[in-house]
């Protein structure tokens, strides 16, 4: 890492910079606590001045999701942000992002819940952006990052997958990744997709006009009245959804390998859960640490492996009551002890605290 | 400051504590920045939200030659505290052994714990005496890296530039001479 | 039917080459066919087909994608502005417009269509009054008249209970971002003919940049109403047009 090219900067800011270098062609959003620094960047910043990337501030978040339902709709590589509050308002655009099969990234910075909650960091929103999120079967794909750094990577890796599945990709980050400022180092600036490129890579599917050559007409929608044929179109988006359980599960483990206790984190909780691992093993209890970096897919495997291998317990230590650890029990299966630790509200467990709950909840249980 | 002799780890958890406009958030910024220069890792975690409207704010820096797990402390090994809000929060919440500074301007209610050590710095008169209220962070961070010098001058000097935008560039060698000064005027308590 | 050779003196109207072969599902005497069939027109005339980009809306509209013959994208009920918005900001030199009913534009949908004309998106919104809910089984509208019997006014519209009608055309002329708003009708050949200048003009200044435009086409539901055809037209004139009043409200030259 060079010096130079070593920047400090908030998580929020990161995504405005991450998503201008990556060329992407639109962002619409609406202020809301712990994010607004996303369009605050990029309204300093200027793109449509330098990459020609739209920025607007829209009247609502149902606005800013349905502004990028149709941007996304002509094959562009499109955006918002929001935190918790505000991606409810968005869960019916992204079940009609879903069925129409629309690529797109949407950053969630979450923040404490229920109702107005709090603007502290929480990881409340798991099942929301995991489980659906809206009506219907389907599902986002789900990233977790855990420093400003993977705030910058993520965007470009969430685009990538959104258009490699034609699929609206979620970034879940939270009120702490957000606001805390940290060592990054961005991407390099990319050309944004020219209207020729987009209109051959989407041909089959954009409506962005059918051209001088007067291609056959495109519709974007997600309404099939007809029961077979709506029955077809889920099957077809089952199939994407196992590919991707197949092929784009990411996670990363740390001191699992001989581990006899596995804590299973993501986001800014796994950060705190790393230093856990740490004061574990110096009092020689050996603990590993999994960090799901996907959430949607989920690492069922790497875990169902743990388990199997004989790692007597899990812990499931994540900033709300318990979502994620009905993930790690299904992938268990049975096979040992699964427990949840959390804290709420915007509160934040510290690495010691972690570590006496995984005693009572787990090793001396 | 923790330097663990046995593995030569070093961590500094810091909290800055203050009214909105002394440049608590800035100096903290700076701080970062020296420690990024440093080759150290470093996390800026400010409060946020209608908590600064009412007229405080606070931000917490962790600097370590490790990766740091959390920029959420329960525990301080430093505070500066600059108002009587923040020292009613903070003085408790700083680890035995720790360290406080603070400004006894506007301070009613003094620390009283015995297990921490205790600094003042007179940074706000200081100011006046200068002429130039914008000094009021810089001599401060002058005065916490007399008491723990965590970054080396020359890479706070770098920091604070870095962690300016260029058109304030102009005001660097005053704030360099405050960061100086500060050394000067932070006095122990106990 | 055997072929008939036309001539072109004899040709009155020709089925625009852009409305497509598939057989309507509206209602016989429903107004959007022909409204559609201006739509197609206007597009053709205009030279526009390969740059066009419709958005249905939620109602018995939603279909409209299978009757024009250029790219569409269906919106979620009432939030065809804010789609229109969003394909209008990354693809500024193209042709843009909405098509939207009573319940989708000025129920669900007020919010979205206020701000897309707050700031002056240009797009153009075909917005057909029909006074009541059609795809979902004749319910009351924002724009349901008084007295008016629906389903869920089985009584009759009383404003104690149910409010009062509204004309969100005029309160769209309002704002700066606007540029045209009008109000027509199909149920008559002349009728036709100006309101398919209406919805020409409102293409024109979308393309031009001029700000938003809005064409109100005050129209019939016959089965919602539960008249024919034309006794929906007669009531229309009778009761509808005294309140929505044709004509042009606004036209920034």
């Amino acid at each position: 890492m060079k010096k130079d090219e070593v920047k400090l900067m908030k998580g929020n800011e990161v995504i405005a910079h991450a998503a201008i270098r990556y060329g992407c062609d639109a962002y619409f959003g609406y202020p809301i606590t712990p994010q607004s620094e996303v369009m605050e960047t990029l309204m300093e910043l200027k793109p449509w001045e330098s990459t020609g990337m739209v920025v607007l501030q829209a009247e609502s978040e149902v606005a800013s999701i349905n502004m990028v339902y149709g941007a996304a709709a002509t094959g562009k590589r499109v955006m918002t942000s929001s935190s918790s509050p505000g991606i409810s308002l968005m869960s019916e655009g992204l079940s009609y992002l879903a069925g129409a099969e629309l690529p797109c990234l949407i950053v969630n910075c979450q923040r404490g819940g229920p109702g107005l909650g709090t603007i502290q960091p929480s990881q409340g929103d798991y099942f929301q952006a995991c489980k659906g999120g809206g009506h219907g079967d389907f599902h986002l794909i789900v990233l977790a990052p855990s420093s400003v750094q993977e705030m910058n990577d993520f965007v470009a890796d969430a685009f990538d997958l959104a258009f490699k599945y034609r699929n609206p990709a979620m970034i879940l980050a939270d009120g702490a990744i957000g606001q805390m400022m940290e060592k990054v180092v961005l991407a390099p600036q990319r050309d944004r997709k020219t209207n020729e490129y987009i209109a051959e890579e989407c041909k089959d599917w954009a409506a962005c006009g059918r051209g001088e050559e007067r291609r056959p007409r495109n519709v974007v929608t997600s309404l099939e009245l007809q029961s077979e044929a709506m029955e077809v179109i889920n099957k077809r988006l089952q199939a994407k959804y196992k590919a991707m359980e197949e092929n784009e599960v990411r996670y990363e483990m740390i001191d699992c390998d001989d581990a006899e206790y596995v804590i299973v984190a993501f986001g800014s909780s796994a950060r705190i859960c790393s230093a856990t691992v740490e004061l574990a093993r110096a009092e020689g209890i050996k603990l590993g640490l999994l960090r799901p970096i996907t959430l949607y897919p989920f690492p069922k495997k790497p875990i169902e492996e743990l388990a199997e291998r004989g790692v007597k317990g899990f812990l499931s230590v994540e900033l709300n009551a318990g979502q994620m650890v009905e993930d790690v029990r299904l992938a268990v299966n049975g096979r040992t002890k699964v427990e949840h630790y959390g804290r709420q509200g915007g509160m934040m467990y510290s690495p010691g605290e972690v570590l006496e709950a995984l005693k009572e909840k787990i090793i001396n249980k | 400051m923790l330097n663990n002799e046995e593995d030569k780890t070093m961590k500094e958890t810091l909290i800055i504590a203050g009214f909105g406009g002394q440049g608590v958030l800035s100096m903290g910024k700076i701080l970062a920045y020296s420690g990024v220069m440093q080759d150290y890792e470093v996390t800026w975690m400010p409060s946020y939200g209608p908590e600064m409207r009412g007229g405080t704010a606070n931000v917490t820096v962790v600097i370590s030659d490790r990766k740091i797990s959390s920029p959420i402390a329960h525990q301080y090994d430093t505070a500066i505290i600059l108002n009587q809000q923040s020292m009613d929060k903070f003085e408790q919440m700083i680890r035995p052994g720790g360290t406080l500074i603070y400004d006894t301007n506007g301070i009613t209610r003094h620390p009283v714990r015995d297990d921490i050590s205790v600094y003042t710095i007179d940074a706000t008169v200081e100011c006046v005496k200068l002429g130039n209220a914008k000094l009021f962070n810089t001599l401060v961070l002058g005065g916490y890296l007399k008491v723990c010098p965590v970054v080396t001058l020359e890479n706070v000097f770098e920091g604070l530039k870095r962690s300016l935008p260029e058109r304030a560039w102009k005001m660097l060698p005053q704030n360099e001479e405050a960061i100086r000064h500060g050394a000067e005027i932070i006095r122990k308590v106990r | 039917m055997a072929e008939v050779e036309i001539k072109q003196e004899n040709l009155v109207h020709a089925r625009p080459k852009l409305l497509r072969d598939n057989l309507m599902h509206y209602c016989p005497g429903c107004s959007h066919g022909t409204i559609h069939n201006l739509i197609a027109e206007v597009v053709e005339e205009m030279g526009l087909d390969g740059d066009c980009i419709g958005i249905s809306p939620v109602g018995c509209g939603v279909f409209a994608y299978n009757y024009i013959e250029i790219d569409w994208v269906e919106a979620a009920h009432g939030r065809a502005c804010a789609v229109a918005t969003g394909i209008k900001r990354v693809h500024p030199e193209k042709m843009v417009f909405t098509y939207q009913g009573d319940g989708d534009l000025s129920a669900i949908g007020t919010c979205e269509t206020i701000h897309a004309a707050a700031r002056g998106e240009n797009i153009a919104v075909i917005y057909i009054n029909n006074a009541i809910y059609g795809m979902t089984g004749g319910q009351m509208a924002p724009t349901t008249l008084l007295g008016m019997k629906t389903a869920t006014t089985p009584y009759g519209r009383d404003p104690r209970l149910n409010g009062y009608p509204y004309k969100i055309s005029d309160m769209l002329c309002h704002l700066d971002g606007v540029c045209y708003v009008t109000r027509q009708s199909v149920h008559k050949p002349a009728n036709v003919r100006k309101c398919k200048a209406a919805i020409r003009k409102a293409f024109e200044n979308a393309m031009a940049g001029k700000g938003f435009s809005l064409v109100e086409v005050v129209s019939t539901c016959n089965s919602g109403w539960k008249l024919s055809p034309v006794a929906a037209n007669k009531w229309m004139e009778e009761n509808m047009l005294p309140f929505y009043q044709l004509g042009d409200l606004k036209d920034v030259k």
